[in-house]
């Protein structure tokens, strides 16, 4: 791919993407008091990353079966209090492990 | 604020950013080795994360320029892809406090990430200048890092490897989403209604054809707006995750 081909293409993802984040941040301006709408944003961020885990982490590894293994194992760390990168890694090493068996 | 409140603050968010760069690093390292047998080289790869600072939204731009598409098919893709953050930043518009105005919300809408979103919204507290600044670079570093190593390293390591790594930032979603879930029945609910719904578009026939990007707010804002409406948070000072 040629320097300015490729220099197109990443400002048109930049910056697409940064003015979907920049917009809303700077327009709203004022305190929602509406309940709904409150509540609403409330639950957004566990609904989007409950989405985007299910299933689509069944799917990130090459294979079910150890996905399934990592999966599992990073549910009942993070149950039982695991912070983030703990959980993170023991999930990959599970992964890898249980790739010696399939 | 105090010169050593702001101290605080800002090393609390560099607390909270550090498991979130940590972990960033796996996923943007598979997104390095990716860039590379796109035909990249390392700084053009590494380029595509410091000013992207997304997942998803990176995975799929990659394989459109890998696809030699359009700058029109690049814009809507990552616009469809990357339109939850969209309804993040509404969110954070409700959680920041005065110290993020102006030209600040310009500033801080560049690292509006899944993740430091995420535990921006756990903090008790407003969110401030000093505390998300903390909570960004972390993030930005391992992105951005990762991504230069997978670049550069990513061609000796074996594949069995590189696949216990695809399963990283789902690792990191499990880790945000699950302990909500057990503290609040509003939350779990939330949780299952997004994981069922996300599994249709997976699996239903003709559901299945709706882009990755379109599905997830789909799921998201009918998951969100049902909890919304059996379960009302009316707590002021709470706000944030439920």
């Amino acid at each position: 791919m040629s320097f300015p081909r490729y220099l197109a293409y990443l400002l048109t993802m930049a910056g697409v993407t940064y003015l979907v984040r920049a917009v809303p941040l700077v327009l709203i301006r004022k305190k929602i008091t509406n309940v709904f709408l409150k509540s609403f944003l409330a639950y957004i961020p566990i609904a989007v990353l409950s989405a985007m885990t299910f299933p689509g982490i069944l799917y990130s590894t090459g294979s079910m079966g150890s996905a399934l293994v990592g999966t599992l194992g990073a549910i009942i760390l993070s149950y039982l209090g695991a912070n983030l990168p703990v959980v993170a890694s023991v999930a990959c090493v599970l992964v890898y492990v249980t790739g010696f068996f399939l | 604020m105090t010169r050593e409140e702001k101290r605080k603050s800002f090393l609390e968010g560099i607390r909270g950013g550090l498991p979130i760069g940590l972990g960033y690093f796996p996923v943007s390292f598979t997104l390095g080795i990716m860039s590379i047998s796109e035909g990249l080289n390392w700084w053009e790869a590494t380029m595509i994360s410091l000013f992207n600072m997304t997942s998803a939204g990176q995975f799929s731009g990659l394989t459109i320029m890998a696809a030699g598409g359009t700058l029109i098919e690049m814009a809507l893709n990552q616009f469809v892809i990357n339109l939850r953050y969209a309804l993040m930043s509404i969110t954070l518009s409700q959680k920041v406090d005065d110290s993020i105005t102006g030209g600040w919300r310009f500033l801080a809408a560049f690292s509006n990430t899944d993740e430091i979103f995420a535990m921006g919204m756990a903090r008790e507290r407003p969110v401030d200048r000093w505390f998300w600044e903390g909570l960004s670079i972390p993030p930005i570093l391992g992105w951005t890092l990762g991504t230069a190593f997978g670049a550069l390293l990513g061609s000796v390591l074996p594949q069995r490897l590189l696949d216990a790594f695809g399963i990283a930032i789902y690792g990191m979603f499990v880790a945000i989403i699950i302990p909500q879930a057990r503290k609040s029945r509003a939350a779990l609910f939330t949780l299952l209604l997004g994981a069922a719904l996300s599994c249709c578009f997976y699996y239903v026939p003709l559901l299945s054809r709706v882009p990755a990007g379109f599905s997830v707010i789909i799921c998201a804002v009918a998951a969100a707006c049902l909890a919304a409406l059996l379960f009302p948070v009316r707590d002021e000072e709470k706000g944030g995750c439920a």
